[in-house]
């Protein structure tokens, strides 16, 4: 945060519990955003002192005195020692894996402790639901947050509340952000398997393509003695392995998985229908292509592939 | 739940503050709760179940049977401790969440202020200094469910207490202390009653004479007045019966005994602070006579000084004292009391005293100490027992004894021969701390004297014990208390075991006394004066509070800064270390470029110099870790070590490639 805040800013009770908003590139927890306030046992370790206080003052006792005062010393030190174990810790956001809509995402959250002293015991809560403890030594640590992740699009990890307790629990540190990262989800796959009937009418949409020798509908892994004339070798050099194009010829049919071949279905039913064909033809090694009424992914196939039809499929309707 | 190490650490900790309860406990209670202790370490270890509510509330109910079986009430500091003993083990016995974790752990500091109302000594603070050591241990263990690192909760639990000692020092110092208990205080039986009695039959001060324990300690403002002088006033006895000695009932004195009387002072007084060992009884034990009195304290008219409330508690007074002075005309009824006898005991005894009564005052008195130099009278702390007619016994028969026979005897005589007399009971003499500057005067020390009063000179202090020549002290112990009364204060004569065994004795005294003033001693009296000699007062008490949270802020902004050190130190190592290495290098002429890495630092070194090429690559390595690398303790130790012996050498002849 470079711009300073104005008072009215730094007092408002949002900022105390919600954070600054959504902040993009890594936060440093410095001093104006860590907040500290006792907790309920630091509560009753008050109520406790007072007691031993009362007792100290009616029987006069010197050492029952000392203790209050070495407690309360400790109660006060322990403030200062919950707001450094926060202090000066560095999160990023990390890359989120993209999960299919019903399972959980999991959000890395890097968190750096350029000092040398281990922070221990420091918890990262998300407002929904998931927290994970972790010791921060020096370094970078990397702390997973789950999300259930219900419907396909971007799900945001929202806010996060860094927090500790450490070292004696009578005070919880925290500060609240946003980090600007999301997860990718993509529709639930349709349980119905099987690909799309071949689809006659299509071929003028693939019509650059020449029919005949030189165009192929599939790829196979390669086996000992195939001619190397037919190795995908843009797909070696892309460290994808060795694979043998096969050839159709005049048999051959381009795939399309496309809207218009499920009339009648709901859309989301529609985009779950179609990541699962996404899925089959990938996992058959086809080459295919997506058509979706906003959009058109060219035939192709391979991880790209797959990744682009599957985004295309989660942020169906939402305009970047 | 709560991790396993913590519920361990809890474990260990609470036995720790629960072993002086239950050294204290009866034993078989105190079994109970070790009991109870060692089933939680077995449900820990064995990972065995809790045992069900209706046994819980069993033997809850057991335990307070047991309490009040034991101490017959559940109130109290001994039933008290005793109960919270017995319930904190119950607890364990239900321990499943944190909360219950850190519960256990506040009533173990409770329990350890419960010690103190019991024990104050400097063994059980110290003690009781490392159970709340151990105590915020397990804390910060039970806070820390990562794993266990024993030594590390223990460092850290010393960090915070250390940090917290100079606020615990200025809240001890600067809180402001109320005068006076908020509720009654329970009379504390385990205080055993030592000390002079009020009154004196013969033969009871011999027990005091065996005991070390102390009675008061004195600092003076100046120099220590002589061995002779230094007669502490305690009971002054007026009736007796011709054995046993009382003083004028406290409860229903006379009109005169309440007045202080006047006295004509023949010098200047002698300033001195006691501070009185709680002794149950309403005297203080003055220099004779006083000189000027404490708010609150009374003099009555035989010259004792008398405590508003009876002394359960070590007090600090600040007091003067005439030690040459003249006291006024003798009122009647002390005239009456002064000459009172009873009738039919001692005959023998009263017909010697009244043989004198013709002679002077001044010379009866001198014919009866001469009786007590010339004929064969023996000082000695074991005196036969003596019969009906004690005083008779004591002068015509046995003619062995100690101070109270001698001044009984001398006060009956000289009431028979008509001069008014009366026995006083205190101590004598004290020993000089030579390692602090300070009299320790113990009950060792009881004495009892004889005052006559004397036209003229008003009431005059006889020793009669004092005249008894010393080879007539039957033994060596003897001799030493006897000579007390009578010769500088500490004699010489020790050997050097002895020397140096007292040098530890009074050694221990001076840190007891300095623990006894400062902290136990330490009240709303002390307080104000401390206060008013730093100036604090001079702004009243808002200005103690101000000051207090000031330097309390100070302390809290040393910690912090601290703190924020503590964390870069480790950084800023890394990089002199590496700096320190690249000086090295520069010497012999190969520069670190400012847009180079240490990596490709390196490999210039050791293309340039191969002979260097493995240090400074193991340097290099070390310090990309420590700086971009999960690097653990060990690595920044080994990168000290690698950079001191890394020792480059110019070579002769070959340039140096530098860039």
């Amino acid at each position: 945060m470079a711009t300073p805040l104005t008072l009215r800013q730094r007092f408002s009770l949002a900022r105390f519990l919600r954070g600054l908003g959504t902040e993009t590139g890594p936060v440093t927890l410095d001093r104006r955003r860590i907040y500290i306030l006792p907790t309920r046992q630091g509560l009753l370790l008050g109520a406790v002192l007072l007691a031993i206080l009362l007792g100290a003052i009616n029987y006069d006792n010197g050492l029952a005195f000392a203790l209050v005062f070495l407690l309360t010393g400790l109660g006060v030190v322990s403030i200062l020692h919950t707001w450094r174990n926060l202090l000066g810790l560095r999160l990023e956001a990390g890359r989120c894996p993209a999960v299919f809509a019903g399972e959980t995402a999991r959000f890395p959250v890097g968190v750096h402790n350029d000092g040398g002293e281990v922070r221990p015991a420091v918890i990262l809560q998300a407002a929904h639901g998931s927290e994970a403890m972790a010791d921060m030594g020096p370094g970078t640590q990397w702390v997973e947050l789950a999300r259930p992740a219900p419907r396909r699009g971007r799900l945001p990890l929202g806010r996060i509340t860094v927090a500790t307790r450490f070292p004696l629990g009578l005070f919880r540190a925290w500060s609240p952000l946003e980090l600007a990262m999301d997860c990718l989800v993509y529709p639930a796959p349709a349980p119905q398997r099987g690909l799309p009937p071949d689809q006659p009418g299509t071929a003028g949409s693939g019509g650059e393509r020449g029919q005949g020798h030189d165009d192929f509908a599939a790829l196979r892994p390669y086996h000992a003695g195939d001619s190397l004339r037919h190795v995908h070798w843009k797909a070696v050099a892309r460290e994808q392995g060795m694979h043998t194009k096969q050839f159709a010829g005049e048999a051959a049919q381009e795939l399309w998985l496309a809207w218009e071949l499920l009339p009648g279905v709901a859309p989301e039913a529609r985009l779950s229908r179609l990541c699962r064909w996404v899925l089959e033809a990938d996992a058959a090694g086809l080459a295919y292509g997506l058509r979706l009424p906003d959009r058109t992914i060219a035939p192709d196939f391979g991880p790209a592939q797959r990744r682009r039809c599957l985004e295309a499929l989660a942020l169906y309707g939402e305009r970047p | 739940m709560i991790p396993l190490h913590g519920r361990l650490w809890l474990l260990g900790a609470l036995a720790a503050v629960l072993l002086p309860q239950l050294l204290r406990l009866p034993p078989w209670l105190a079994t109970c709760c070790a009991g109870l202790l060692g089933w939680r370490l077995v449900i820990d270890l064995r990972s065995r179940a809790l045992p069900g509510r209706w046994s819980r509330l069993l033997l809850t109910l057991l335990g307070i049977g047991a309490v009040l079986l034991g101490y017959r009430t559940l109130f109290g500091p001994d039933a008290g401790l005793a109960l919270l003993s017995v319930m904190l083990c119950l607890k364990l016995l239900e321990l499943r969440t944190l909360r219950d974790a850190v519960l256990v752990i506040f009533l173990g500091w409770f329990l350890v202020a419960g010690g103190f109302l019991v024990d104050q000594s400097i063994f059980v603070g110290a003690y009781l200094l490392l159970t709340v050591w151990l105590l915020t241990a397990a804390l910060i263990a039970l806070n820390h469910p990562g794993g266990p690192a024993h030594r590390y909760y223990l460092r850290r639990a010393g960090l915070l207490l250390a940090q917290s000692l100079p606020i615990m020092v200025l809240l001890f110092v600067l809180f402001p202390r109320l005068p006076g208990p908020l509720w009654g205080v329970p009379k504390d039986s385990l205080v055993a009653r030592t000390g002079i009695s009020d009154h004196m039959t013969l033969g009871t001060i011999s027990e005091l004479a065996e005991s070390e324990a102390v009675a008061f300690r004195v600092q003076f403002d100046g120099p220590v007045p002589p061995a002779d002088q230094l007669y502490w006033r305690g009971p002054v006895l007026w009736t007796t019966d011709g054995r046993r000695w009382d003083p004028i009932p406290r409860e229903f004195p006379p009109a005169w005994f309440r007045d202080a009387p006047g006295y004509e002072a023949l010098g200047e007084p002698v300033r001195y602070a006691l501070t009185l060992e709680s002794h149950d009884e309403h005297w203080l034990f003055a220099l004779e006579l006083p000189a000027a009195l404490p708010p609150g304290l009374n003099l009555s008219a035989d010259f004792q000084l008398l405590l508003p409330r009876k002394a359960t508690t070590r007090q600090r007074y600040e007091l003067a004292a005439h030690t040459r002075y003249r006291t006024g005309a003798l009122p009647d009824e002390q005239r009456r009391l002064g000459l009172q006898l009873p009738a039919g005991r001692n005959p023998r005894s009263l017909a010697l005293g009244r043989e004198w009564a013709d002679r002077a005052p001044a010379d009866i008195v001198r014919t009866a100490l001469e009786l007590f130099r010339a004929q064969p009278y023996w000082y000695t702390r074991r005196p036969p027992l003596l019969g009906e007619h004690a005083i008779d016994d004591f002068l015509f028969a046995t003619q062995r004894g100690f101070c109270e026979h001698y001044a009984a005897a001398f006060v009956t005589l000289m009431r028979a021969a008509g001069v008014p007399a009366r026995v006083v009971t205190g101590y004598q003499g004290g020993e000089s701390n030579p390692l602090a500057d300070y009299l320790i005067v113990r009950q060792s020390h009881a004495h009892a004297w004889a005052e006559v009063w004397l036209d003229g000179q008003g009431w005059t202090r006889i020793d009669p014990t004092a005249v008894i020549p010393p080879q007539r002290v039957e033994t060596e112990a003897d001799l030493q208390r006897f000579r007390s009364t009578a010769t500088p204060l500490l004699n010489a004569d020790l050997g050097w075991i002895t020397r140096n065994l007292s040098r530890l004795r009074y050694g221990w005294d001076a840190l007891n006394n300095a623990w006894n003033q400062w902290v136990l001693g330490y009240n709303h009296q002390r307080q104000k004066e401390l206060l008013q000699r730093l100036g604090l007062l001079h702004f009243g008490w808002q200005g103690v509070v101000v000051a207090l949270f000031g330097a309390m802020g100070l302390v809290l902004a040393a910690v912090a800064v601290f703190l924020l050190r503590q964390g870069r130190a480790r950084t800023d190592a890394v990089v002199r270390l590496f700096e320190r290495y690249c000086r090295k290098l520069a010497r012999i002429g190969l520069r670190r470029l400012p847009h180079e890495g240490p990596a490709d630092f390196a490999d210039r070194v050791a293309a340039a110099r191969p002979d260097l090429a493995e240090a400074s690559n193991e340097v290099s390595a070390l310090y990309v870790a420590l700086r971009y690398g999960a690097a653990r303790t060990e690595t920044l130790s080994r990168l000290r070590d690698a950079v001191a012996r890394f020792r480059p050498r110019r070579r002769r002849g070959s340039a140096a490639t530098a860039a």
